[in-house]
């Protein structure tokens, strides 16, 4: 895995990041009386972001391919649901807390399960946990069955009496999830890093030779599934919050194959590449939807091409552009006859 | 719970379990051999349901129907394989997933786009239009014992390619060592077509047998195929006897747990699947 | 609005998402967002409506009030998730007058939140979540279609009339089944009948078989239940494979053959239902209805189209009242409400509640069409308590 990015990265990440955090200053002028929904939109993707950047700790870092993150996505939004009360605002001071607390005691024990299995094995389990939540959900009288269930007012964050951030507000929940967000990448990139990132990567080439160094491997593939699911049910209790619904739909295993679809657009195992693809995945939905009601023919392909020519999805582009790769490519081709080791994905699982 | 009743019961999931393994035999074979999760795989049992609708209409023969959709099937399966699943061999399972994912848009709408949103249905055919008198008041599809027979009969000659002939020993070896098997100078690529034409083709055919039995609606495939996920993560992938076993338990399962305990009926299937995976990590039979 | 202060965005912003869809262009098209599926298990039931709406407007030259009509159609996907952002695109991108839509009542509540937000005008052609026209109770939402709660209270007395003392109701365990159900259940102990088992079916699964068995074990006068599309035609074709309709009287919610009549065959003969609407209803509007829409589409039209259909005649009626002029909103929301139509299913009012009140009919299937056998309720209106606006 790659630690050390050309600077275009950065450049072009805080480039990006700057624009998207004037949107309240140009937005008006670019989109007119459109831009309120632009935000929104907006706000929405910054969420999706996260939910995706969470999902690469386990997929790209650690090389756990899950079907079943739509779980704590789901989990926090009902978590929100669930313990708001019912004609005021919670606060955010405890309910945060509480969403983290509670998708880390479910994380901890799907976790113990789940981490005993690999490869495929990981996948369906991930799934099955994933659907068996999703069916409790679907068919329990508390949660509101498949029909969901509202929000009435979205948690307030005050100190005393003096509001701190009025989220209703929809600039100001704007930038507490850009909030949200930063903070995450800010967190990944510190935590892929540090020696226990270290660890990570060492079990995502070779659990075996991590194992023999005397490393107790489930242990740290298990604090990893916890701070990735805590992070998802974080974005989940955002989008939650955005629209004031929750829905079992959020659980199901079409939302987690759609978030696996954000992190390879985006390019996993950069945790900035998620954001990139969250953003191109809902713009390219948005787009289709716009343009005919057989969208789903055109993201079906559009999902097929960038598996067969973008494995490493957007982040891969900026890493290393085509006009750069060329001449290594051509070098490197007359080795093997394998195609360009560039073209070769970050999570390759080297055990086989 | 009278013996009658139980009887029926259990007649009842041998039936479901028997046409589980049919469906889910065409995932397993093309998971063991090729290390390929496909979830289009449900998209192709609605395929097979469809055209065999398709074709009756214009036919006016359920079984003239099967003959010609079998072909167009094992088509549907060389084509994937050749242009999609090609350059995706020496990749993580990730690609494959997402790979197939944006199949089954794809092939929804392709469905949409031919056939339409309407149910529709396939009359069960002759000679098996009858039924036999089970209880006092309950009947039983002569047509359901034929889709038994069927479903045994394709797990015995499965069993018995995979047994007691060559490509079979080669099925197994490639199940157990992919790279052995290539260095022994046997031709993976062309296996690996035709382990894909022939998967598609036992699921495309498992939607066809069985569309007599169900309705055919848009998205009738996204349904069982984590079933047959289930079906095959218990058994162990990659064994056809494991997915055999594992269709007969789930397909049990679900039918005395709708009964026996309606309030989990829905879950039944994932806790049976979480408890095999604590015991057996690679599942029953691997 | 080139220059703004920071202090009011906050007012502006409820003000314009408020507005945007009343205020814009009073004399530009009139614009009709149709949230619905077109792909997925709900594909016929949208294009149904789409068609029926469509077929309304046409007939009055493609024209409500004088001005012309533009549609923007959004595939649903009956995805509950993606209910609220697609919504809000409809309302506060392309800022249509009206929302109509959905099919699926998850759907529907996801969309009611964003009604609740931006007091959007909402039509709900379809879902039949009781809900929308009761607890959550909003101005701006109507529905032409039905509640689970009408369709299928009616049904306990016929049942009981029938001769029928002991039932098993069957239906999928989500909430649109359970509330069918419930209905039911209502008026059939409330006349003296005895629910001897509820049985609920894991959605979606259509694997009847061993319910069959239960219900054969249990052998009550009659069973009732509630399924739709596919799982309707499996359900009524694994009854009637299983002979047990011959000795088991199959009652059902209108919705369990709706659309389904050429899939179900022979299995549907004999079965009964309850519905607001039957194809073969001998009024002249209904006439009419159906030698046009069979000359527009080639096929006969069901509920989902008339219910279509009049969420188009609703339309025509509450323009043509008030000129095109849809700038007054409240005065918008209350010739909407008074609306009174000739529908092809009868006559048809709404409720202080926007809930439409309606003839309910008892059909029976026979040569492959949905015969009326009698008015199981007249005029009836659901008691919405929560909702008196």
């Amino acid at each position: 895995m790659l630690h050390r990015y050309p600077k275009r990265v950065a450049i072009i990440m805080l480039v990006l990041t700057a624009l998207v955090a004037t949107f309240p200053l140009w937005g008006e002028a670019a989109f007119g009386n459109q831009a309120n929904f632009m935000l929104e939109k907006l706000t929405f993707m910054l969420i999706l972001a996260l939910f995706a950047m969470s999902l690469d700790l386990l997929v790209g870092v650690l090389g756990l391919v899950s079907l079943g993150h739509a779980l704590f996505f789901g989990l926090g939004a009902y978590t929100l649901a669930l313990a708001s009360p019912d004609f005021s605002p919670a606060s955010m001071w405890w309910m945060l807390p509480l969403v983290m607390g509670i998708s880390a005691c479910v994380g901890l024990l799907i976790g113990v399960l789940v981490i005993r299995t690999k490869g495929i094995f990981f996948i369906m389990t991930t799934l099955a946990f994933g659907q068996m939540l999703y069916y409790f959900v679907s068919t329990s009288r508390f949660a509101g069955g498949t029909d969901g269930v509202f929000i009435m007012f979205r948690p307030s964050l005050a100190i005393g009496e003096s509001t701190l951030l009025d989220l209703d507000n929809p600039y100001s929940f704007f930038y507490f999830c850009l909030g949200m967000l930063l903070i995450g990448y800010l967190f990944l990139r510190w935590l892929t890093r540090s020696y226990f990132g270290q660890v990570l990567d060492g079990i995502h080439d070779n659990e075996h030779r991590m194992q023999a160094l005397g490393y107790t491997t489930g242990g740290y593939k298990l604090v990893a599934f916890v701070i990735s699911g805590v992070m998802a049910a974080i974005a989940g209790m955002l989008a939650a919050m955005q629209y004031g619904f929750a829905n079992p739909a959020q659980l199901g295993w079409h939302t987690s194959g759609e978030v696996l679809m954000m992190l390879i657009f985006g390019g996993m195992g950069t945790i900035f590449g998620p954001i990139l693809g969250a953003f191109a995945y809902e713009i390219l939905l948005f787009t289709y939807e716009h343009m005919t009601t057989h969208w789903p023919i055109l993201m079906g392909l559009t999902i097929i091409a960038a598996v067969l020519v973008l494995p490493r999805g957007i982040a891969g582009l900026i890493i290393a552009p085509p006009w750069h790769r060329k001449r290594h490519t051509t070098t490197e081709t007359a080795e093997g006859p394998k195609g360009s080791p560039s073209a070769q994905p970050a999570t390759n699982s080297k055990e086989g | 719970m009278d013996l009658a009743f139980f009887s029926v019961q259990l007649l009842n999931g041998l039936q479901y379990g028997l046409l589980l393994f049919l469906i889910a035999s065409g995932l397993t074979l093309i998971f063991g051999i090729m290390g390929i999760i496909n979830l289009a795989h449900g998209a192709m049992y609605m395929i097979g349901a469809y055209l065999v609708y398709d074709l009756t209409m214009r036919l006016g023969n359920f079984w003239l129907a099967i003959v010609v959709a079998i072909p167009i099937a094992i088509a549907l399966g060389l084509i994937i394989e050749r242009l999609f699943l090609d350059t995706l061999y020496k990749r993580d399972h990730l690609y494959q997933v997402l790979l197939t994912f944006g199949m089954i848009l794809v092939l929804n709408e392709v469905q949409r786009i031919i056939w339409g949103g309407n149910v529709h249905s396939v009359p069960v055919p002759a000679p098996f239009d009858s039924s036999i008198q089970l209880t006092a008041n309950l009947r039983y599809s002569v047509y359901r014992l034929f889709v038994m027979g069927v479903c045994l009969a394709l797990a015995g000659v499965i069993y018995w390619i995979i047994r007691h002939t060559r490509l079979g020993i080669i099925i197994r070896a490639g199940a157990v060592n992919r790279d052995m098997v290539e260095g022994l100078g046997i031709n993976v690529r062309t296996l690996f077509t035709l382990i894909f034409s022939a998967g598609v083709a036992l699921t495309a055919f498992a939607g066809m047998i069985a569309a007599p039995l169900t309705s055919i609606t848009p998205g009738m495939g996204d349904s069982i195929l984590i079933t047959c996920f289930v079906v095959v993560v218990i058994g162990g992938i990659g064994s056809i006897k494991g997915a055999f076993w594992g269709a007969i338990i789930i397909g049990m399962a679900t039918t005395f747990g709708s009964v026996l305990i309606p309030s989990l009926a829905s879950m039944v299937i994932y806790l049976i699947m979480a408890a095999v995976l604590l015991v057996k990590p690679r599942g029953l039979f691997a | 609005m080139k220059t703004f202060k920071k202090t009011s965005l906050a007012a502006l912003m409820s003000a314009t998402t408020l507005m945007s869809a009343s205020v814009m262009a009073n004399d530009g098209p009139v614009k009709l967002g149709l949230m619905l599926p077109y792909s997925g298990t709900y594909t016929a039931l949208g294009e149904a409506i789409t068609n029926g709406l469509k077929l309304a407007i046409e007939q009055e030259g493609g024209q409500l009030g004088g001005r012309e009509v533009e549609y923007v159609q959004l595939d649903s996907e009956a995805d509950p998730s993606k209910a609220p952002q697609n919504m809000s695109r409809l309302v506060n991108r392309d800022e249509v007058d009206f929302v109509i839509g959905p099919v699926h009542s998850g759907v529907a509540m996801g969309m009611l939140r964003v009604a609740q937000q931006t007091g959007a005008i909402m039509i709900i052609p379809n879902a039949g979540l009781g809900a929308a026209t009761n607890e959550l109770c909003m101005p701006n939402v109507f529905r032409t279609s039905f509640s689970m709660w009408q369709d299928s209270y009616p049904m306990g007395k016929v049942a009981y009339d029938q001769g029928h003392r002991e039932i098993v109701t069957i239906t999928w365990d989500y909430a649109g089944g359970k509330e069918d159900l419930a209905g039911f259940e209502e008026a059939f102990t409330a006349e003296g009948g005895e629910i001897v088992e509820q049985i609920l079916v894991p959605f979606p699964s259509t694997e009847f078989q061993s319910y069959l068995t239960q219900i054969a074990s249990l052998a009550p006068d009659a069973v009732y239940t509630f399924f739709a599309g596919g799982g309707g035609v499996g359900f009524v074709r694994d009854y009637a494979a299983a002979g047990l309709k011959e000795s088991i009287p199959l009652l059902g919610s209108g919705f369990l053959t709706e659309g389904n009549l050429a899939a179900l065959g022979d299995a549907g003969e004999g079965v009964m239902t309850t519905l607001h609407y039957a194809e073969t209803l001998e009024n002249e509007q209904n006439q009419a209805f159906v030698a046009a829409y069979e000359s527009a589409y080639g096929e006969m039209p069901d509920t989902y189209a008339v219910q279509g259909y009049d969420t188009g005649m609703m339309l025509v009626q509450a323009l043509s009242v008030l000129g095109g002029d849809t700038s007054d909103q409240e005065r918008l929301i209350d010739v909407l409400a008074n609306v009174q139509l000739a529908s092809p299913r009868g006559p048809l009012s709404f409720s202080d509640s926007h809930h439409p009140i309606q003839n309910i009919y008892l059909r029976e299937i026979r040569d492959g069409k949905h015969e009326v056998v009698s008015i199981a309720a007249e005029n009836l209106e659901v008691p919405d308590e929560a909702c008196q606006m």
